[in-house]
């Protein structure tokens, strides 16, 4: 690891020792902040009292679903816009605006149209995702490189081999950051959609923690939530960095 | 490859485009809501009718304000401070590296489960959302920042000092000139992305606010004013950003 | 068709007006030939439409006017069996290892497994990649992933190789390595090759006749024949008469080079208003 590497080490162990120091002088009140030793330990119990396992399996089940529609619906919607330019100039500007929209404002609506429970989730969560993965479809198939194609002309490789040996293979960086995106929008949608007004699931139970000022099991809960996403997102970063370096991108 | 897309269509035609667009989400609006039922989804018309009477009256008038304060501190707030953290880090190189990836992890949590953390140490006013929405809009506007000022070619500023330039010279016209696209790029997502933290905050234990006028409104079952206020965010939502995209197309086609 | 493996007749390039700007006459009207088995090299200033004649003559691209003729028929808009193609950039797939990149044509034929691996076995050992087989091409210099492209058209046993400046890219030296056996893979294949190329010294190095093209429209303003040996080498350079060739092309070449820098500043004139 470098110079730098370390230095963010010790820049995160600082802080983090800042903050239990702060809490255990009474710097920081806990009504507002518990110590990170505390916030450790509460995860401990909640993870292996497994307390959390039906709130877990549930946000996760929304997850999962939502990420795969999103991946396969934004994946399929992106070669179709692709292979139609006069399509793709139209929804330009649907395309750009799209992300600006606070999609949470829809979110007391599905509420109305699918009840409580996993369908609007799902929903909020596949829509979020969804166009992070036509971006970057398009973007993948915008960027693969003219002399591969004409390779392909060369070799005379009919329309779907040039599509499955040659276009997808090229972008499939590019796919792969859709499918890192649309994972992180889809879980932000979930936990955000449960936070906000529903029965059950991790959003659900940290804003219950919250309101009945459980601040060690919240800060716990938190912890989690944010462990589980950094978990999936440095997996895939890993599988991204590796394909990347043996590509010679990086 | 995409500067020179040959088949530069006439502003009309991408006027038509829009128009298109809109009509298309406009007549499938119309046709779910009239296939749900006005217990789901009311058709557009009655939206925007509802829409102009909620405006009219005066119980809306503070909710707007106070989301429009909160909104507006929160992007100032965002803007100018992603700008002095991306140029304090994009300037000196070391300190650049040991942030940059504590940024990009922060821009990946879901910071939505942070918002108790938040209330618990803002309370329960506008300063919460405010600072909701400052943290989500900070993070892309320090990125880009620090981004654009690192990568200002170092050719550029020996070339200036060969000319004979000023440090403050080269800053005004060189740095200054090389980073703007790229800022004002983070400035829009920036902005976005604050304006979705504030909905959050005013999502989640608000007492006054469109979003909590959204809330309540559920517990009527009061589907004209969801969707009203729905309606009205996203049209400014929209707008902002069409005017930010506008800017910063204008910018990045001189390069 | 004895005498000519390739032939232009009458061939022009015209690209389409596009928004503001003009229409391009790239090439044209062309005729030539080209002999079977011969190393025949295309010089010209930058932008004269040596590409474009590449892409017509490989079948990518169909000419606006005009026929090409490759061993007895026209080409129809798709590159024919018996061409294989180098172009100039790094066309090695990223995601696929040395021995598969050069397997992927013959495996899109169909052919047999066993065949499979002695062609591309030989091909491999023939550019010095024996090796590398189970490296990915970024793992490699730009002039070995050059050889992988090479060896990659090789493979396919074509009969007409095009060459679009595919030592562009590489060092002076590696590119007087790469020639050589250029030559030597030409040699011991038979096939005809056509080089496109900006290097006077290496078409005239290479090559049995060099086409001499003028600036935009482009076409022959005069063909060199070299009469060298057909066992040459880098080590020709030494002789008097190599120095007399390439003070021809360069006579040659001069006055056209200049125009094509005109043009070139022309159509970039409001870069050259603002500077004033």
């Amino acid at each position: 690891m470098g110079k730098a590497g370390l230095i963010r080490i010790a820049v995160i162990l600082a802080a983090v020792l800042a903050l239990e120091i702060a809490c255990r002088t009474g710097a920081v009140p806990p009504s507002a902040v518990v110590p990170p030793s505390a916030m450790l330990a509460s995860v401990y119990e909640i993870l292996t009292t497994g307390e959390i396992a039906h709130d877990l399996r549930l946000t996760l089940t929304a997850v999962v679903i939502a990420t795969i529609i999103a991946i396969v619906g934004g994946f399929f919607a992106g070669l179709i816009i692709h292979g139609l330019p006069r399509l793709r100039r139209t929804l330009a500007p649907l395309l750009a605006a799209y992300y600006a929209i606070p999609h949470l404002a829809f979110y007391p609506l599905l509420i109305v149209v699918f009840g409580l429970g996993l369908g609007p989730l799902i929903v909020l969560a596949s829509l979020l995702g969804i166009m992070a993965m036509i971006i970057a479809t398009l973007d993948g198939l915008d960027h693969v490189p003219r002399v591969l194609l004409r390779t392909a002309a060369v070799l005379r490789l009919n329309r779907w081999s040039e599509m499955m040996l040659v276009r997808l293979p090229a972008a499939f960086p590019h796919l792969l950051s859709g499918i890192k995106l649309a994972f992180s929008y889809a879980f932000i949608g979930v936990v955000a959609g449960e936070f906000i007004l529903s029965t059950a699931g991790l959003g659900h139970a940290i804003s219950f923690a919250y309101d009945n000022f459980q601040n060690r099991r919240m800060y716990g809960l938190i912890l989690i939530a944010i462990g589980l996403v950094t978990l999936v997102n440095t997996t895939l970063l890993v599988g991204e960095r590796r394909l990347l370096t043996r590509r010679g991108m990086r | 490859m995409r500067s020179n897309e040959a088949i530069q269509p006439s502003v009309l035609l991408r006027w038509g485009d829009g128009l298109l667009v809109l009509l298309a989400i406009i007549a499938s609006w119309q046709a779910l809501a009239l296939w749900g039922g006005s217990d789901v989804m009311t058709t557009p018309i009655e939206t925007v009718r509802h829409a102009v009477q909620l405006t009219g009256q005066s119980r809306f008038w503070p909710h707007f304000r106070e989301t429009a304060t909160a909104y507006s501190v929160a992007a100032i707030v965002a803007v100018l401070g992603g700008l002095l953290m991306g140029i304090a880090l994009g300037a000196h190189r070391l300190t650049g590296e040991v942030f940059e990836p504590i940024f990009v992890a922060l821009y990946s949590i879901p910071k939505v489960t942070l918002y108790p953390v938040v209330l618990l140490l803002f309370g329960l006013g506008i300063e919460a959302k405010i600072a909701f929405g400052a943290m989500h809009g900070i993070i892309p506007v320090t990125i880009f920042t620090l981004n654009a000022v690192r990568q200002v070619n170092r050719t550029w500023l020996r070339a200036g000092r060969a000319m004979g330039l000023s440090p403050a010279q080269s800053i005004l016209h060189i740095v200054v000139p090389a980073t703007i696209p790229e800022i004002v790029s983070g400035i829009r997502i920036g902005l976005s992305l604050a304006l979705l933290g504030t909905m959050l905050g005013e999502l989640f234990a608000s007492k006054r606010g469109l979003g909590f006028l959204l809330m309540s409104a559920i517990d009527v079952h009061d589907v004209r004013t969801i969707m009203a206020i729905a309606l009205l965010i996203s049209i400014f939502a929209w707008a902002m950003n069409a005017a930010m995209l506008a800017i910063d197309r204008r910018l990045h086609q001189r390069i | 068709m004895t005498n000519e493996h390739v032939s232009f007749r009458d061939v022009e390039q015209v690209f389409p007006a596009r928004g503001k700007q003009d229409p391009v006459h790239a090439l044209g009207p062309i005729s030539f030939a080209i002999r079977p088995g011969e190393f025949f090299s295309v010089v010209g200033p930058s932008g004269c439409g040596k590409s474009t004649m590449l892409d017509v003559m490989s079948g990518l691209t169909r000419p606006t006017r005009g026929q090409v003729i490759f061993e007895g028929s026209p080409l129809d808009g798709t590159v024919p069996d018996g061409i294989g193609v180098v172009f100039q950039e790094d066309a090695s797939f990223p995601w696929l290892t040395v021995w598969d990149n050069v397997a992927f044509g013959l495996r899109r034929r169909g052919v047999d497994a066993a065949e499979i691996r002695r062609r591309v076995d030989y091909a491999l050992s023939f550019m010095g990649l024996a090796a590398f087989t189970k490296a990915y091409p970024s793992q490699l210099s730009g002039g070995m992933r050059q050889r992988v492209c090479i060896a990659r058209t090789l493979v396919m046993q074509p009969r007409l190789i095009l060459l679009d400046e595919p030592f562009g890219a590489l060092d002076q030296q590696t590119r007087l390595l790469m020639g050589d056996e250029l030559l030597r893979l030409w040699r011991e294949t038979g096939a005809t090759i056509m080089l496109i190329t900006h290097a006077l010294d290496e078409a005239n190095l290479l090559s049995d006749r060099i086409g001499v093209m003028s600036a935009r429209p482009g076409t022959f303003i005069s063909i060199v024949e070299t009469g060298w040996a057909k066992d040459r080498d880098s080590t020709l350079a030494e002789l008097p008469e190599f120095g007399a060739v390439s003070s021809r092309l360069w006579a040659l070449l001069r006055s056209e080079s200049m125009r094509a820098m005109g043009q070139h500043a022309a159509s970039r004139s409001s870069l050259a208003g603002k500077a004033a």
